[in-house]
């Protein structure tokens, strides 16, 4: 079993996203996160989903959703030439005397405070999945109250795979 | 003008001549426009069979057969016939009248979200918001069912957008989807790959699948196995690409086809799979195609190359266009030996049967049959016992064989034999269906009548769901459970009910003279054939 990462670019059609979720339910892949939003052409969606197998349950993946009408390309972003980020929204129990230990905590990963309350701290962390799993182990010492991720998304690196669409004047990445 | 008299201009312009279905409020717009269309509607009696009428039209007309049924009810009804189509790779455009948009989501009367509930057996569903978009809707509907791999599209229309106003009609001349573009030709390396692999290979073969019929490649598959004298085998779906006594052909493989056939396969040095799924009812053991040979995989779906056995050579592309570009390569190969050597399994490898004569027996009936009809004539097969005897011993000269493979839905044939007859009235239509599959479409006989549709109905009679009860012979050592069919009609008077003909045919002795009568004319006639209960297909 390995993980992968595909990115797709699909058509912004109502139920796109359950069409694929669907795919991945019926046969029986995993998903270990996905997500998807509006890209720069509002006509396409980009979706990045998290799934892991064997190499031919990850072929038929690629290939079945690759098949599916409203798709318009499936490609692994592999670590190597990609950018993955997730976001986390973790709130941690806080009492005055713990805040400053939590915000020290969080200081050294880059991450935000953005909301505080009398006895609670919001903390807002972008990173990689290892990153954020390591901010989190270091708050062993705290309670977490929620926890909140929004799963990754992920741009291939550079130049390679970007394709301009020829009528419209919208740039979007796909393989 | 309206949404719906769009829709049927839209049906127009793609040449459609029957729509088989079952009205309701939520599709009264639709069929109150048809009146005003020579589009014919066939009022199918229940909507499951409006999708197997529908889907023996397409594969004799090669182009999708159209439905159209209401909104709750009958559109769940109809999933059946869609997920038949969709393990077939029928194409059909599937039309369904839905709810008032403003009730949509409120589990309104006679609401169901079909395009949700079929998402797994459509190729693709369309939920129509804009009265707008009918034309665009419509024509990637029937272009997306009829390319690439083909399959039921589900276009659902509320109540109120099939009665919006439609300012302007246009049809679009082309279809400009971004995102599907599948790929028909085939790669040009690996076309060359495999004519060597024919060079080199001593003991080639090619298996068949439904994929040659679809893509309409019959004829070109067999002039290129003709000249090059490659033998061939089929699955159940490609059954009628080669005529059954070609001296190429060596018959269906699978846990239900001929000994020789599988011999043939597992024997070859080279086999290609040429618009077949590699799928478990054919290849129950894929490891063993893939050892001690070289497995090239034609398939217009890259999906299915590589989900089942891994290939040597995958070649994603449409058959026709492959065995086109084949035929442009010009090479030498010698297998006369092997030829001979599965002649021989052919005359040797003969399965033997031990009729009863007390009834009538299956195989000799249907081969005695088959022989009789006519050259280009289509025989459907239904589901059970019937289906396997009809696959073993049904005789293709020039004409078709279908039956729902995939899917295996009782009930197919007598649907699926009208749009047969409706596509092309001039040829002999046959429904072969076992007592059980019978009762399942008999109130089709309806349909037959109103519509006037000859088509030749012959009731393999055992009294017992006959597929079941041999699986629980074997399995449950007749410890048998719901397979007896008793309380079932006498079919004579079933037949007089229609005003039918009706024959009976109780054993061999006068079969002759009733096969030479029901033939005779093209008219509907039911002929019941008394089976030994206990006959089994293996």
């Amino acid at each position: 079993m390995q993980k992968r990462v595909f990115q797709l670019l699909a058509d912004n059609t109502s139920g796109v996203l359950s069409r694929i979720s669907g795919l991945f339910s019926r046969r029986g892949y995993n998903i270990e996160s996905i997500t998807a939003g509006v890209t720069a052409d509002p006509r396409f969606s980009r979706v990045t989903i998290v799934t892991y197998g064997d190499d031919e349950i990850l072929e038929q993946i690629e290939k079945q959703v690759g098949k599916l009408v409203d798709v318009r390309n499936i490609r692994e972003l592999k670590p190597e030439e990609s950018v993955y980020r997730e976001l986390a929204l973790i709130k941690v129990k806080a009492d005055p005397q713990q805040r400053q230990g939590i915000i020290a905590v969080a200081d050294i990963f880059r991450a935000n405070i953005v909301d505080v309350s009398k006895d609670s701290l919001i903390i807002e962390l972008t990173g990689n999945q290892a990153k954020i799993e390591a901010f989190i182990n270091l708050l062993e010492g705290y309670e977490i109250l929620e926890l909140a991720r929004t799963g990754i998304a992920g741009l291939g690196r550079g130049m390679d795979n970007v394709t301009h669409l020829e009528s419209e004047n919208a740039v979007c990445v796909n393989a | 003008m309206i949404g719906a008299d769009a829709i049927i201009k839209c049906l127009e312009e793609e040449g459609v001549k029957y729509v088989f279905g079952y009205p309701g409020v939520a599709i009264c717009p639709f069929y109150n426009s048809i009146l005003q269309s020579e589009i014919q509607t066939i009022l199918i009696r229940t909507e499951q069979n409006a999708a197997h009428a529908a889907s023996g039209m397409a594969r004799i007309t090669g182009k999708p057969g159209v439905c159209a049924v209401t909104s709750g009810p009958g559109a769940t009804n109809v999933i059946t016939g869609i997920a038949t189509a969709f393990a077939d790779s029928i194409p059909l455009v599937c039309i369904t009248g839905q709810v008032h948009t403003e009730l949509l989501g409120s589990d309104s009367f006679q609401e169901a979200d079909i395009t949700g509930a079929v998402e797994s057996f459509v190729k693709y569903s369309y939920l129509v918001k804009n009265v707008g978009d009918i034309p665009r809707i419509f024509r990637e509907a029937f272009h997306i069912a009829n390319t690439g791999r083909r399959g039921p599209v589900l276009i659902d229309i509320p109540i109120d957008i099939q009665n919006a106003p439609v300012s302007r009609f246009q049809y679009p001349e082309e279809v400009s989807m971004r995102t599907y573009k599948p790929t028909v030709k085939g790669h040009a390396v690996q076309i060359k790959k495999v004519i060597k692999e024919l060079e080199k290979a001593k003991r080639p073969i090619i298996c068949v699948g439904g994929g040659v019929l679809l893509s309409e490649a019959r004829d070109d598959l067999r002039g290129f196995v003709e000249k090059y004298r490659i033998p061939v085998v089929s699955t159940m779906m490609g059954i009628s690409v080669m005529p059954t006594e070609h001296p190429l052909y060596f018959g269906m493989v699978g846990n239900h086809g001929k000994a020789c056939a599988n011999r043939a396969m597992n024997e070859s040095d080279l086999l290609i799979m040429a618009g077949a799924r590699v799928a478990d009812r054919a290849v129950s053991q894929p490891d063993l195609i893939t050892r001690n040979k070289v497995l090239v995989h034609i398939d217009v779906d890259p999906a299915e190359i590589g989900k089942n056995a891994g290939p040597t050579i995958p070649l994603v592309g449409d058959v026709k266009h492959i065995f086109q570009d084949f035929a442009r390569e010009e090479f030498a190969c010698e297998h006369e030996e092997w030829i001979r050597t599965l002649e021989e399994y052919r005359q040797t490898l003969v399965a033997r049967r031990n009729p009863n004569p007390a009834y009538v027996d299956p195989a000799a009936f249907i081969t005695r049959l088959s022989e009789k009809m006519t050259s280009d004539a289509v025989y459907v097969a239904d589901v059970g016992q019937n289906q396997i005897w009809s696959c073993g011993y049904h005789i293709v000269k020039e004409g078709r064989f279908l039956t729902s493979g995939g899917m295996g839905t009782m009930g197919y044939s007598i649907p699926a034999a009208m749009g047969a007859k409706l596509a092309d009235k001039s040829r002999q239509v046959i429904a072969v269906c076992g007592d059980g599959s019978f009762q399942m479409s008999m109130m089709e006989l309806a349909t037959m009548r109103q519509y006037d549709i000859p088509v030749k109905i012959i009731v393999l009679k055992n009294g017992y769901l006959g597929m079941v009860r041999e699986y629980q012979h074997y399995t449950y050592r007749d410890n048998y459970s719901v397979v007896d069919l008793s309380g079932s009609p006498m079919l004579d008077k079933i037949a007089a009910a229609y005003d039918m003909q009706y024959q009976l045919l109780e054993n061999m002795d006068r079969a002759e003279a009733v096969l030479d009568a029901f033939l005779k004319e093209d008219t509907s006639v039911l002929l019941e054939c008394l089976i030994d209960p206990m006959d089994l297909v293996k």
